[in-house]
């Protein structure tokens, strides 16, 4: 099962996200922002970073990259993708997912281990989980308060589209401490905290991030 | 209206004009010397230059007859992994398998005073292009910072900024933040130190040096357009003799920002772009753009390699049309490297450089020079729009400048403050430990730093090991072997003004311990020399001695110094900082997952290794309790530290050590209660003798190990072996720090005492 990892100019964890699909079993494929080829892989991550500085609202520029129109076109079709960190706010700049990304409320750039809550599991990257589930992956955020207005926020919680969220305390400033959204057919997901440092016991927090990898590659196989 | 170009030609027919050299900060007889070596007045172009690579950043004038005992003091056994000693832009280190290692620490100080934020933040771009232009990758940063007290009005204006700077860079760039120091003192108040350091990652063929050689080879500038940022004198140079100067009005001079502001995310893409043309093997030659800008690059370039170079000045791509020569090459606009690249390798350099949407232009070429400007050092020629405002011998401007010999003596005071000892203090009574206990773990120098360290991505690479708070950072440098490379910092600057030479000794004594008590073997030290001014003979001394202190101390551990950075005039009118030598070591692992963390596990037995005794003058305590400085540091022993390192990579190897923490800032009490919060594991443990010395002492060459029963006897057997003394402590488990008969603290109280200051304070 093939994977692809777009790397965009100032991506930053697309070799994590790689190195997470190959321990999840999945053989991943660098993509590059510039090209329409998604190279035929059957999932796409679209990694954390900077793009483009980040200089304008995160994932505003990161949206028009020629890449895109191939990852939005191949996601109306079922195509699983995954947008973590910047990849959430480049979905949601994309109107792949409803919402934006706002500066944290307390206005510093956050990197801490965080607690979460799987609230739903029937997403394509999910599955893995229990829902309910309660698993522990790193946090790095500058812009990850997540805010909509609330007839989406009750839409989201009614359709069971609220993928992840925070325990403990809330990191960001998030709306109804969420960590993750889906789209309505559960293809697409975002998620703020970063599953790919969460992958090997060694280097980051332990491997509860691994279920998101092996999730897609399971629908994958199933499909 | 522009100022008149003034060239060579110009310089011959007008040969008496008056020069701002002194505005610029050169000194009468080395304006006098710029004169005697061109034969002839500089231009305003080569004054520019000549000022800014003869200055003391640039040129080491006041450090250098010191430095070099760094280069006379290497051993047979210190040059056996050393691949590119001192000189070039960062050491290199073989660490096995194949794999170079190179790493350097540099300051910002005063531009982080200035702009905490784009201080801090270029300073860490500069480092990390140090590390790039070797032809490495880098992989990790680490930040040794310095602020005035916690409480200080203006600590709360710096200590924000510098942090967001260092995090908002390095986050950007990708490269994870694995540990530094912040420390906090009355003499940096009006002086914050922020110094960075970066490693990097090579193969051994993949290493790159900074010299123009191959007659025809192109010179390439690429990355940023160079703007207005980061000049210093140059507009004194169109005040003073330029009548009318880019961007300034009638009435006065421009005025342009002397602190650069950085762009990570081009960085980023510079760094991409550089090791892709480096895989292709298209360069020759490289060199970054820091200090200095332009001036720096084309004359160490030129004066490296076997050729000269010719400079199309004019050519260079600008942010600000209006810049004049000397002001381009003076600017210290971020993000731009320089690299030579043969002919027929310019189209697919470019190429790449237009994948990662930099700008990449050829500005110069490298030319032929005679046996006889061979023996002047070399030519460079600089045009702009066809007229040579620079022709000199680059290697009289980057390699010739001034040296020296700045007296130095005692200090009168030195006497009088090594008198006054801290031994002599009124302590604690028994009862009362508790309570100094909580104070201290509460205390600035002591307390958490995930206020800090938290606005620091530690995971991105995916290869972190260990990371602050643990004693050294490592990452892992191949996937498949484990190989992995662990760094230190340290420094107590109080150490180093109760005797410099010691100060330095136990700096590094303490960065070596920190890596070994991990597992890793300390290969290679990099040094940030901070200290006042030079022409205070009493500063000058702290900086011989320490300089004398570390290069013996080397010698005696078997590693070598592969390069560094000397900041002066770190002081706030006539008053000094702490002489501040900032020591980094690097270790290799050859398997990090045998890597020895710092908290402890239930279940184990702990052991105190080394010596403690009555040592208390510097210490954190007399600091803390007392608000007091004086007396002689802990006596500094590198043949045990030695043993001790010796001990712990083989202990680690061997799996015979669970867990390990460094005893130093706080004494025993300071390790215990960090092993036990590390994994809200806590301890019991009893104290021979005094418990008040054996709680806050800070002798050297100590750790606390937690040994699993199973391996007791074979880790005192090894421990018997090195000659490290071992004293049994106690066992760990439960939830409080309980030292028998002295004091029993639950680890929840201890971890609200020690977690709450950083925030309280910088809410």
């Amino acid at each position: 099962m093939k994977i692809g990892v777009v790397t965009f100019p100032g991506s930053l964890d697309d070799v994590d996200a790689q190195r997470a699909v190959r321990l999840a079993g999945g053989e991943p494929v660098a993509l590059w922002h510039g090209d329409h080829d998604l190279r035929g892989v059957d999932a796409v991550v679209l990694p954390g970073g900077f793009s483009y500085g980040d200089y304008l609202r995160c994932g505003a520029i990161a949206r028009f990259a020629p890449i895109m129109t191939s990852v939005v076109e191949a996601a109306g079709g079922g195509l699983p993708v995954l947008g973590i960190c910047n990849g959430f706010q480049i979905l949601c700049e994309s109107h792949l997912l409803p919402g934006a990304l706002i500066r944290n409320d307390h206005r510093k750039f956050v990197c801490v281990d965080q607690r979460l809550r799987i609230e739903s599991n029937r997403t394509a990257w999910t599955s893995a989980y229990d829902e309910g589930q309660e698993v522990t992956i790193v946090l790095k955020n500058g812009e990850g308060g997540f805010v909509a207005d609330q007839e989406t926020l009750d839409r989201l919680e009614g359709e069971g589209r609220v993928v992840a969220r925070y325990l403990d305390r809330n990191p960001n400033g998030s709306m109804r401490d969420i960590a993750g959204i889906a789209n309505e057919r559960g293809n697409v997901v975002g998620l703020m905290p970063h599953p790919e440092h969460a992958v090997e016991e060694l280097c980051g927090v332990g491997t509860d991030g691994l279920g998101f990898f092996t999730s897609a590659l399971k629908a994958l196989t199933s499909a | 209206m522009a100022a008149p170009l003034d060239t060579v030609a110009h310089a011959s027919t007008d040969p008496d004009r008056q020069q701002p050299w002194a505005e610029l900060g050169l000194k009468p007889d080395e304006y006098a010397n710029i004169r005697e070596l061109l034969g002839r007045r500089p231009t305003s172009s080569e004054l520019a230059m000549y000022s800014v690579m003869w200055s003391e950043h640039c040129s080491y004038k006041s450090s250098k007859v010191h430095l070099r005992q760094f280069g006379e003091k290497v051993t047979d056994e210190m040059r056996e992994r050393l691949m590119v000693g001192m000189g070039e832009n960062a050491g290199v280190v073989d660490i096995g398998q194949g794999y170079a290692v190179t790493f350097k620490v540099e300051s910002h100080n005063h531009p982080s005073y200035v702009e905490p934020y784009q201080g801090a933040a270029t300073g860490v771009g500069g480092i990390v292009r140090d590390i790039l232009s070797m032809g490495a990758r880098p992989v990790a940063v680490m930040d040794p910072l310095r602020f005035g007290p916690l409480e200080a009005d203006d600590t709360h204006r710096v200590l924000p900024g510098i942090v967001a700077g260092v995090g908002g860079y390095g986050n950007c760039l990708g490269l994870p933040n694995i540990g530094g120091e912040a420390v906090f003192d009355p003499s940096y108040a009006g002086n914050p130190l922020v110094n960075a350091l970066c490693v990097g990652v090579m193969r051994h063929e993949e290493l790159h040096l900074a010299k123009a050689s191959g007659v025809g080879n192109a010179v390439i500038l690429y990355g940023a357009r160079t703007g207005g940022d980061g000049i210093g004198g140059v507009s004194v140079l169109a005040s003073e003799t330029f009548e009318a100067s880019t961007g300034s009005t009638a009435s006065g001079p421009a005025k342009r920002p002397s602190v650069q502001v950085g762009d990570p995310f081009m960085e980023k893409l510079l760094i991409e772009c550089t090791l892709e043309v480096f895989a292709e093997g298209l360069v020759a030659g490289i060199q970054d753009l820091g200090g200095a800008g332009l001036s720096c690059a084309t004359s160490e370039l030129a004066s490296a390699g076997d050729g000269g170079m010719r400079v199309w000045l004019d050519r260079v791509p600008l942010r600000d049309s209006t810049l004049s020569p000397e002001e381009i090459l003076m600017s210290e606009s971020q993000e731009r490297m320089m690299a030579v690249v043969e002919p027929d390798k310019v189209e697919r350099f470019l190429e790449i450089c237009r994948k990662w949407e930099v700008d990449a232009t050829v500005i110069g070429e490298v030319t032929e020079v005679t046996e006889e400007e061979r023996a002047a050092g070399g030519r460079l020629v600089v045009e702009w729009h066809g007229e040579v405002v620079v022709d000199v011998p680059p290697r009289t401007v980057a390699h010739d400048g001034p040296v020296y010999q700045r007296p130095f003596a005692r200090p009168a005071w030195q006497d009088e403050l090594q008198a006054d000892v801290a031994e002599k203090l009124p302590r604690p009574s028994a009862g009362e430990l508790r309570d100094t206990l909580l104070r201290m773990v509460a205390s600035p120098n002591l307390c958490d730093r995930s206020w800090i360290t938290d606005q620091y991505d530690r995971y991105v690479l995916g290869n972190t090991v260990l990371a602050q708070p643990e004693d050294a950072g490592m990452v892992r440098v191949d996937e498949e072997t484990g190989l992995g490379v662990a760094l230190a910092t340290d420094c107590n600057g109080r150490f180093a003004k109760l005797d410099p030479y010691a100060g330095a000794q136990l700096a590094l004594a303490e960065a070596y311990r920190n890596v070994a008590v991990t597992g890793a073997r300390p290969i290679a030290v990099s040094d940030c020399l901070n200290f006042g001014s030079p022409e205070d003979p009493d500063v000058m001394w702290q900086f011989a001695e320490a300089v004398r202190g570390l290069a013996d101390g080397c010698q005696v551990l078997g590693i070598p110094v592969t390069g560094g950075n000397v900041s002066l005039y770190n002081q706030t009118g006539e008053t000094a900082i702490l002489p501040t030598p900032v020591v980094a070591v690097l270790g290799v692992v050859d398997d990090v997952r045998r890597r020895t963390p710092v908290g402890w596990t239930e279940g184990q037995e702990l052991f105190l290794l080394g010596t403690t005794s009555e040592e208390l003058s510097g210490s954190e305590w007399a600091h803390v309790v007392h608000g007091h400085l004086g007396g002689l540091p802990p006596q500094v022993d590198l043949a045990a530290e030695r043993a001790l390192g010796d001990l712990m990579v083989e202990a680690g190897a061997a799996g015979l050590v669970s867990a390990a923490h460094d005893v130093s800032d706080g004494g025993l009490a300071q390790t215990l209660v960090e092993g036990s919060l590390r994994r809200g594991v806590g301890v019991q443990v009893s104290i021979e003798g005094d418990p008040f010395v054996g709680l806050f002492a800070e002798s050297a060459g100590r750790a606390v190990v937690a040994v699993a029963p199973e391996n007791r006897e074979a880790f005192l057997e090894a421990a018997g072996r090195h000659g490290v003394p071992v004293t049994p402590l106690g066992t760990t488990g439960g939830s409080a720090l309980q030292v028998a008969g002295v004091l029993d603290v639950p680890l929840e109280e201890l971890r609200e005492a020690w977690t709450g200051t950083l925030p309280a304070a910088l809410a």
